[in-house]
């Protein structure tokens, strides 16, 4: 299963509980359509760190990284060729 | 206090048969275990039932109670805490009085000061009295909510009684759960009086009265939490009104003692019962006895202060331990009780506190309930003085940042938390002054569990719940302090609707045991009414007056505690461990479908979050409870209508048994 498609069914499931996919669009910013709160946030940032194996640190819990399923997608992999550089 | 019920004709052709009144009895066995009556009127216009807990007067208490010429008569559940004072002055009127109880006097105030006779009466109670001479009845509550006091219409009937569960026996078919009830449950934590859960089923509102005459049904309003306008506050140094303050707490506390049996007291480690616990201490000789709940659940567990207080006192103490598993066995009990759905678990161990109680052979207990809306303690109050503060300077990057002293566990270093803190708590922050500001952001937050909410559910709700309470609130209220708005918000829907039945009476009751709340003494409410706002939030320091007026007799450690809000584990009670039959059972995807208020799906998810321990989000945490309440309320109420309608007192139909 691609990255995004992971994230999008984990949101779906556990923070929007459903399986319908036209609610959530890849693009869609969590904090303009008020879909995922912070504490949504937060589940999301364990739910990735367990997934994928990566670890976010304070300084990256901008809304550039984390604030749609594209953004976070783009993280995780700027993250992990970064570990893989290391 | 006790069981009321009762029938009233509501056409000329009907009679009321003594049978149908004594069917009404056995539900209300555990409010009164120790004797029942019933009154028929002479033209079988009205019966009234009674069960009894004996508390005043053990002798010679019994009800329906009558005047000198039987031509009043009464039916009462309460306290009428003045009792002696009114009995004096009524004496001295010429009436003349054959018991000791506080029932009596309620009768001769009627005679002597007709419909207005409740402003004369300091205490807590559900009447229902017959003027049999005028052929009316009256249905009075008290004027917080303390008691509870159902009606509902059966034909030409009218039916009441102190529990809903006591209607049952007189309805010919199941009552049905109210879409409104559950828009307004999942909004503010309860159905908004007189609105119950159920369709066509009503409570008398607090500080209301019903007079039934000729037929007709007509409604007043005796008393209300009323504040003055901005600027007209008591005058005086801080010190005098501290002292005037803890004068009228002390009277208020001295008139709860009064009980031909022994009184204990709640000690839950705050500030409110502490203080409760020192006054009694002061202003009575009486040996005291206090009862603590600790918990599993580290977070919840205040234990470490209410050790500081029983050695600071030298006060007895009791206690129960609540598991988090305790939670999911106990909670079908806590539902039939409070006969509504709710959002938190935290009633079940009161039920289970209120059962230590009884079983240490005590009948009455004083708590500390009412302090925090009445003397302007809840964290809502500052967050909603903060957010006002920024409303006054929307751009402001650093005045948002107090809600950290608030709220610690705040997350406001990096940007993304900091644009979310903004988002949520700027809600409504356009318009500062519109009547909700205090409450929107635990009306929106809650308002999110209607996600659930099935497609049939959702096609039946026709209004705003929010829109809808606004409209109905008093003339004056745009005339008050802010501060003063989100008092009477509070104690209109979340102390009235919630606190004082589902977490309050009802857990109480369940145990035939009887709370009293000084602090809920309406001349406590009215003299704090009347204090400037700055006295009972002073910056951000809660409940000022009222500490400083209490300083001399509690430890510093108390006094300058971080208030920490009562609860009990929401999910982890559930899934912790193993959940019992009915969890699974009622949120089965069948059952979901067949009662049909929630979406099954949406429910399955939530079900495998919470299963797998992953459930932080307070909104998952309500959402469950409010759903697995719901259908256990539809599985008491309605699947199993007939056999809940036969059965007496605490026991309800088996859970197990489909």
């Amino acid at each position: 299963m691609n990255m995004k498609k992971i994230i999008r069914q984990y949101i779906m499931e556990n923070l929007l509980f459903t399986e319908d996919e036209s609610v959530l669009q890849d693009s869609d910013s969590f904090l303009d359509g008020g879909i995922i709160d912070s504490t949504g946030v937060m589940e999301i940032i364990l739910f990735i760190e367990e997934t994928f194996g990566i670890k976010i640190n304070d300084s990256e819990m901008l809304p550039a990284n984390l604030d749609s399923v594209d953004k976070l997608a783009d993280f995780i992999q700027r993250k992990q060729a970064q570990a893989v550089a290391a | 206090m006790c069981g009321i019920n009762g029938i009233a004709a509501l056409s000329v052709q009907t009679k009321v048969s003594e049978q149908d009144v004594r069917s009404m009895l056995p539900p209300l066995y555990h409010r009164g275990p120790d004797g029942g009556g019933v009154y028929l009127d002479p033209g079988q216009r009205v019966g009234l039932g009674h069960t009894r807990l004996s508390i005043i007067d053990l002798a010679g208490g019994a009800q329906p109670m009558h005047n000198e010429d039987k031509t009043v008569w009464v039916t009462f559940n309460g306290e009428i805490f003045n009792y002696v004072e009114l009995r004096k002055t009524l004496l001295k009127e010429g009436h003349r009085f054959h018991t000791h109880s506080d029932t009596e006097v309620i009768v001769h105030a009627y005679e002597q000061y007709g419909d207005d006779f409740a402003q004369h009466l300091n205490g807590q109670f559900a009447i229902a009295l017959w003027d049999d001479s005028r052929q009316r009845l009256l249905l009075v509550r008290d004027r917080v909510g303390i008691l509870p006091l159902f009606y509902t219409s059966q034909g030409d009937r009218l039916l009441f009684a102190s529990e809903i569960k006591a209607l049952l026996p007189q309805l010919s078919e199941a009552p049905r759960i109210s879409p409104t009830a559950l828009d307004q449950i999942f909004t503010f934590w309860a159905a908004r009086s007189p609105n119950t859960l159920f369709e066509d089923i009503f409570e008398v509102s607090p500080g209301h009265m019903l007079v039934l005459e000729n037929g007709r049904l007509r409604e007043s309003i005796y008393w209300d939490w009323h504040f003055p306008e901005q600027g007209d506050y008591h005058q005086g140094s801080d010190s005098d009104l501290a002292e005037q303050l803890y004068a009228i707490l002390a009277d208020a506390t001295s008139i709860r003692l009064r009980a031909d049996v022994p009184v204990g007291a709640y000690l839950s480690g705050g500030l409110d019962s502490s203080a409760l616990v020192a006054l009694i201490r002061r202003h009575s000789n009486a040996p005291l006895r206090t009862f603590s709940i600790g918990f599993e659940e580290q977070s919840l567990d205040e234990s470490v202060f209410q050790k500081q207080m029983i050695e600071h006192l030298g006060v007895e103490n009791n206690r129960i331990f609540c598991q988090n598993r305790d939670i999911a066995e106990n909670f079908p009990a806590t539902i039939f009780h409070a006969e509504t759905a709710i959002l938190r678990t935290a009633p079940t161990p009161m039920r289970e506190l209120s059962g230590l109680v009884r079983a240490s052979g005590y009948k009455v207990v004083l708590t500390g309930e009412g302090a925090d809306e009445v003397l302007g303690g809840y964290d809502l109050f500052k967050e909603a003085k903060i957010r006002q503060f920024w409303a006054r300077h929307p751009q402001s990057e650093w005045r948002p940042l107090l809600l950290k002293a608030l709220y610690p566990y705040l997350e406001t270093s990096g940007a993304q938390a900091k644009t979310y803190l903004h988002n949520y708590y700027s809600i409504g922050l356009d318009k500062p002054d519109q009547p909700g500001f205090s409450h929107l952001t635990r009306w929106f937050t809650t308002s999110q569990c209607k996600i659930f909410f099935s497609q049939e559910l959702n096609a039946r709700l026709s209004e705003n719940a929010v829109d809808r309470l606004t409209e109905q609130l008093p003339a004056a209220f745009n005339h008050w302090h802010s501060f003063n708005r989100a008092q009477y918000l509070e104690a209109k829907t979340l102390m009235g609707d919630y606190l004082l039945c589902s977490q309050g009476d009802r857990m109480l009751m369940a145990n035939s045991v009887e709370g009293r709340f000084p602090f809920l003494d309406h001349r406590v409410i009215e003299f704090a009414n009347r204090m400037n706002p700055r006295l009972k939030m002073r910056a951000l320091n809660e409940k000022y007056l009222f500490k400083r007026a209490m300083k001399d007799q509690l430890p510093r450690q108390i006094l300058e505690r971080h208030k920490q809000p009562y609860r009990a584990p929401d999910i982890p009670g559930f899934f912790s461990a193993h959940p019992p039959a009915y969890v699974d059972d009622l949120l089965s995807e069948e059952k979901l479908k067949r009662y049909g208020y929630f979406d099954a799906q949406k429910v399955g998810f939530l079900l495998k979050k919470a299963r797998r321990g992953n459930s932080i989000a307070y909104k998952d945490n309500m959402a469950l409870v409010g759903v697995l309440s719901t259908q256990l309320c539809h599985y008491f109420f309605i699947e199993q209508f007939s056999q809940t309608a036969r059965e007496t007192g605490a026991s309800y139909p088996s859970l197990t048994s489909q």
